[in-house]
């Protein structure tokens, strides 16, 4: 009875004296510790997605393993190769003199592209061409996966360490545009192992419904070209080589067939996925000119080169998706826009030439899981 | 091969920070406290008669306490429950040239766009992949006015 009363008295009185400090207490410790606290709130959001950023690099690498033994029947354990293939870094190259860069670049990537190929056929002896390249665009997503959780996991502890506010502050901003990309790469992989059409492939996807039914011939390295009539023109409609996971060399397909024709092209018209803002619907089809080609730049300059040499024309028609539908399975939103590319490239072919005139038509992109 | 995928993380406790998870027990230790309390200022009430308020106070701290010590509690593990690379379902199609028969099923390791496969059942001719892609069902979209 008594105990209870005295209760009753501490909270008439001494509540709202317990309240008043501890309001002062928090108040105090926000003005010298604020900036700590949101560096712990920083750090653990970044701690969170390191989590699963490593979980996704552990399903990539399990996967890579994974296909290599189901596909490549290796007599040893892949295990080991994985890891080391998983490390591998390429050199850029040195720039300060930046004439010739271009051709310097190119042969590292092509060194590195023969090392990478080698490397497969080693780990997985009983795959084919087919297979060889689609493996080696796993291990490359899985590679990417494990260098992105590896820069993330250097700002994390650098941070830690530091306790800079600056360091964790740059790391926490671009972390959803990085999440956003690793997942992307995560859902590449099955695509990848699979051997299914990835977005990226929309361009090749509309140069093989073109050139299906004629006759293909190997014009570059891992690219193919098919010379297909069109209302009184002659179109050379180029393509990496699929069904493999490639890429070819569109710039040097170009080039040959330019030089082939003594650079009697009438115009050029490239095919290509391009990266959708926000707002901007998935498989909208936007027209323009220029070299519509990503990658490192070296397939654009000889294309742009070659173009120059002869005054030639070049129009692009691009469809719009997002990083993530870019590397993920084709959709069927990107799918069902080929068909609708396929009539603007047509009528770009009525509209810019006349009868008698050759053209070039390219399809770029990542051509797995796409014949011609 | 192609069916829905999902692997999910197999450590979920050392996922979780020891220091979240002592500040969340803590909070939930010290709001129980609250509640008892305020429990027996309600309980004296009925005895002597004396304010509430000191009651409501305690009671609102406790029940806050409690809420949010939950709330994080729950949501860091339905964060981890998150961890899982989802694979969506892909479809082939493969169609007749010839009489126009169109199949569509599950995509299969090997098929690729324009890959001749068996013969169709109706007029034998070989038939072709004509489309492989994924459907995604999108969800209900934010409406701006742009």
């Amino acid at each position: 009875m008594g105990a209870q009363s005295k209760l009753a008295q501490f909270g008439d009185t001494s509540i709202t004296w317990i309240l008043n400090i501890l309001f002062y207490v928090i108040f105090i410790v926000f003005i010298f510790y604020g900036q700590r606290i949101q560096m712990y709130v920083m750090l653990r959001e970044v701690e969170v997605s390191l989590y699963k950023l490593k979980f996704i690099k552990e399903e990539g690498r399990k996967i890579a393993v994974e296909t290599i033994k189901e596909i490549g029947k290796p007599q040893a354990d892949p295990t080991d190769r994985v890891d080391r293939f998983l490390e591998y870094f390429t050199i850029g190259p040195q720039n300060l003199d930046p004439a010739g860069v271009v051709w310097k670049l190119e042969h590292i990537l092509d060194v590195r592209d023969t090392r990478f190929k080698d490397e497969v056929k080693s780990m997985a002896p009983a795959s084919d061409e087919t297979q060889v390249n689609n493996l080696e665009n796993t291990l490359e997503a899985a590679s990417a996966l494990n260098f992105i959780y590896k820069v993330i996991r250097h700002y994390y502890l650098l941070g830690k360490k530091t306790l800079s506010l600056y360091v964790i502050m740059q790391i926490q901003m671009i972390l959803p545009l990085v999440m956003r990309e690793a997942e992307a790469y995560a859902s590449a992989l099955k695509a990848f192992a699979y051997g299914q059409p990835i977005g990226d492939g929309a361009g090749a996807l509309v140069a093989a419904k073109l050139m299906h039914g004629q006759e293909t011939r190997k014009i570059a390295k891992d690219c193919v070209v098919a010379t297909v009539p069109y209302e009184g023109r002659t179109a050379f409609v180029i393509k990496a080589e699929g069904p493999g996971g490639n890429v070819g060399k569109p710039g040097d397909a170009i080039k040959a067939v330019i030089e082939e024709n003594e650079g009697k092209i009438a115009t050029v018209v490239m095919i290509d996925a391009a990266l959708k803002l926000e707002g901007e619907a998935l498989g909208e089809i936007a027209e323009g000119v220029g070299a519509a080609i990503g990658g490192p730049g070296v397939d654009q300059y000889k294309i742009e080169d070659s173009l120059l040499k002869y005054h030639i024309s070049i129009n692009a028609v691009v469809i719009k998706e997002d990083i993530g539908d870019a590397v993920s399975p084709l959709r069927k939103e990107v799918f069902d826009a080929t068909d609708k590319v396929l009539e603007r490239v047509k009528q770009v072919v009525l509209e810019k030439t006349k009868e008698g005139d050759k053209v070039i038509i390219a399809g770029v992109g990542n051509t797995i899981g796409i014949g011609q | 091969m192609n069916e829905m995928t999902e692997t999910s993380a197999s450590t979920t406790t050392s996922r979780i920070s020891s220091f979240v998870i002592l500040v969340v027990f803590i909070t939930l230790a010290l709001s129980l406290v609250a509640l008892i309390f305020a429990a027996a200022i309600v309980g004296g009430y009925f005895n002597t008669g004396n304010d509430l308020t000191g009651a409501y106070v305690l009671l609102a701290l406790g029940l806050l306490g409690v809420a949010v010590s939950t709330y994080v509690l729950v949501e860091t593990r339905r964060r981890l429950s998150k961890l899982k690379i989802v694979v969506p379902p892909v479809t082939t199609t493969i169609e007749c040239r010839k009489c126009g028969v169109k199949n569509v099923r599950e995509f299969q390791r090997g098929d690729y766009v324009f890959k001749e496969t068996e013969p169709c059942q109706k007029c034998n001719e070989k038939m072709l992949i004509t489309a492989i892609y994924r459907e995604v069902k999108e969800k209900e979209k934010e409406r701006f006015p742009f």
